[in-house]
């Protein structure tokens, strides 16, 4: 392997307490793994045993074929993006960019061309002589990029880039992004973040944190289908989890006989249904629940119902209603049985 | 058919203020001005009128002792300042970047430290390196020399043990404002720059460096100004042969009884000062302190 990423139960302890806990995990030569997690989740410290701003209490981080848990950041040989940016205001645009190349002593007629490469690939190229408080965020973030990548790093770290752009301009940024690791196949990009679109978005895998600790790791699609933990299931697409018990041909809900897939799970055993919003259905269906509105938010295009079903809040993303149901009436849920996941155990309803 | 009937619109009515007394607003600047004009500008006005006796200036400008001390005295004074830029910056760096225990205790001694009169560090060195000094004694205890006075510590009697004394009493000077823009400093961008490959000295020299610069500027300006005007220190030390603008005044008026020679000397040194004080100035404004 030549670059990648390997966390070999990496463990970072703050005296008495733990803010990563044995954590191991390899990022693929050329693969978008994103860490995503709530705050305090552990998942910057992870980015910053990288970096080397963080020194292990425990275990090993590997670059590529080399250990690098204890050389210093400048002997690294990484990328890294942060949330503000972090340019230098006292440099222009060009001098910022070209700033990691003149440190690791590049010969001197070359750094004109990479920082002309690196500004034309983030789009930035006509704003060479401006200095960063002459941009917008979203083209500071751009800059940011380009130093990042003006080195040709075989690990690109990304700390919640985009979390200091609007939306507008996050999602902007998001699609460059994606263009950007396609025009780098070879650059493994470990992208930090609270928030699942862009973890969905841009992602090859994303490993799911929580309470210091690796939750989940998987692809984009099987952690938002198939969630292997509650908190998975409720992080990623903020989904329905539902207390049931097994039974012989699906699940029993407060009374209810729901059809699932219940896999390996033993008739009996108490387990957790969940069930994506937009997936369930309004009306009568197979799976069919009936509750109260508890509320109902309009979205645009979609409304979104709260409904009381045996004392278990439902949520329900259905087509715009050209009558919205008024609060405390009677409607009837359904969801399609392979629409639904079980998972072993852990109740989190809400 | 409905008719329209006008409304006038509702007669709104300025209340004024209430006002117990009208006092003009320029009776309340008489109090400070005739307080400023009282205790500083008339005496300040003194001192020009008296030095502008016939030939006063010639006579001063032409003679060595005023040369003599306008060289010591710009010399110590910028000497003092490199020396309190460069101790300066490497503390402040030590104590803001450099992870020690005690360092905010450091630093808030700083703060006290400035609180300091001049002497009293002037003191605290000649019970260190002074003739009949710690130093000397214990070159003696260890040399078996007959006297503590025959100890190789001699110098704080010289300009060298003025700026010994000048450089450790000012030096928190440059200190406090420098922290207090290492503090602004965003570390993300040195955590990037060191990402990039930068080692910790190019770090110091291409990031922080330039952000600190105008603090630094303002720091070494104040320092300078302070140094052209230091009585006390070059007073404590005893160095026979350093006179400073100050000390010339001080001979001149109190020693010799030549008020119109003090008096041209105090208004070039005032006239230094005041120059040097508008580029601190507008330094400060610059680095917005």
């Amino acid at each position: 392997m030549t670059s990648g990423i390997r966390f070999d139960g990496v463990t970072v302890r703050y005296g008495d307490t733990t803010v990563l806990d044995a954590l191991t995990l390899t990022v693929e030569p050329g693969e978008v793994m994103a860490l995503l997690g709530p705050s305090g989740s552990g998942k910057t410290t992870a980015l910053r045993t990288v970096a080397g701003f963080v020194t292990p209490s425990a275990g090993r981080v590997h670059i590529g074929d080399r250990d690098v848990t204890d050389l210093p950041p400048y002997r690294r040989g990484i990328g890294m993006v942060v949330q503000q940016y972090a340019l230098f205001p006292h440099l222009r645009v060009d001098e910022n960019v070209a700033f990691g190349l003149k440190a690791r002593k590049h010969p001197r007629a070359e750094i004109p061309g990479r920082v002309a490469e690196a500004l034309e690939m983030t789009g930035m190229g006509a704003y060479a002589r401006r200095h960063p408080r002459e941009l917008s965020g979203g083209q500071q973030q751009r800059v940011a990029i380009a130093r990042a990548l003006a080195i040709r790093p075989d690990v690109l770290l990304l700390d919640e880039p985009l979390s200091a752009l609007d939306a507008q301009l996050r999602s902007g940024m998001l699609a460059e992004l994606a263009r950007l690791h396609r025009e780098l196949p070879d650059v493994s990009i470990l992208y930090v973040t609270h928030d699942q679109v862009e973890a969905l978005t841009l992602a090859d895998r994303i490993s799911v944190m929580d309470r210091a600790r690796l939750q989940d790791c998987g692809t984009p699609q099987e952690l938002y289908r198939r969630p292997r933990t509650a908190f998975t299931a409720s992080f990623v697409g903020n989904a329905n989890l539902l207390p049931v018990r097994v039974g012989p041909d699906g699940v029993d809900l407060a009374g209810t006989a729901l059809k699932v897939p219940v896999g390996d799970a033993a008739p009996g055993a108490a387990a957790t249904l969940c069930v994506r919003p937009h997936l369930i259905g309004l009306g009568e269906g197979p799976n069919a629940l009936r509750g109260r509105i508890a509320e109902v938010q309009w979205r645009g295009a979609t409304h979104r119902l709260y409904v009381d079903v045996d004392g278990h809040r439902v949520k329900a993303d259905v087509r715009e209603l050209r009558d919205t149901p008024p609060l405390g009436s009677e409607v009837t849920l359904h969801f399609a049985p392979e629409d639904a996941v079980l998972l072993a155990a852990g109740v989190n309803d809400g | 058919m409905a008719s329209a009937q006008a409304t006038a619109p509702p007669v709104v009515t300025a209340v004024r203020p209430h006002r117990s007394r009208t006092v003009p607003a320029w009776v309340w600047a008489l109090p400070p001005v005739a307080v400023l004009g009282l205790v500083f500008l008339y005496p300040l006005g003194l001192v020009v009128q008296e030095s502008l006796a016939p030939g006063a200036y010639a006579e001063v400008l032409a003679s060595a002792s005023f040369r003599d001390a306008l060289v010591t005295t710009v010399w110590l004074a910028v000497g003092a300042t490199v020396g309190c830029l460069v101790l300066g910056f490497v503390l402040a760096l030590i104590v803001a970047f450099v992870p020690f225990p005690g360092a905010k205790a450091v630093s808030r001694f700083i703060d006290v430290f400035l609180s300091f009169p001049s002497f009293l560090i002037t003191l605290a060195l000649l019970f260190v390196y002074g003739t009949v000094g710690m130093a000397n004694g214990l070159w003696t205890g260890a040399t078996g020399a007959d006297a503590v006075s025959d100890g190789p510590f001699h110098f704080l009697t010289t300009p060298w043990g003025v700026l010994l004394a000048e450089i450790t009493y000012f030096t928190p000077f440059v200190m406090r404002p420098l922290l207090a823009a290492f503090s602004q400093l965003d570390t993300a961008q040195l955590e990037v720059a060191s990402s990039l490959g930068a080692r910790p000295a190019r770090i110091v020299r291409r990031v922080i460096l330039p952000e600190v610069l105008p603090a630094l500027a303002a720091g070494g300006s104040l320092v300078l100004v302070m140094c052209l005007n230091e009585f006390g220190i070059v007073l404590f030390t005893g160095a026979k042969g350093v006179t400073t603008l100050p000390m010339l005044v001080y001979s001149q008026a109190i020693l010799e009884s030549d008020y119109a020679a003090a008096c041209v000397v105090a208004v070039v040194n005032v006239a230094l000062s005041v120059g040097l004080y508008a580029v601190y100035r507008a330094v400060s404004r610059r680095a917005g302190a």
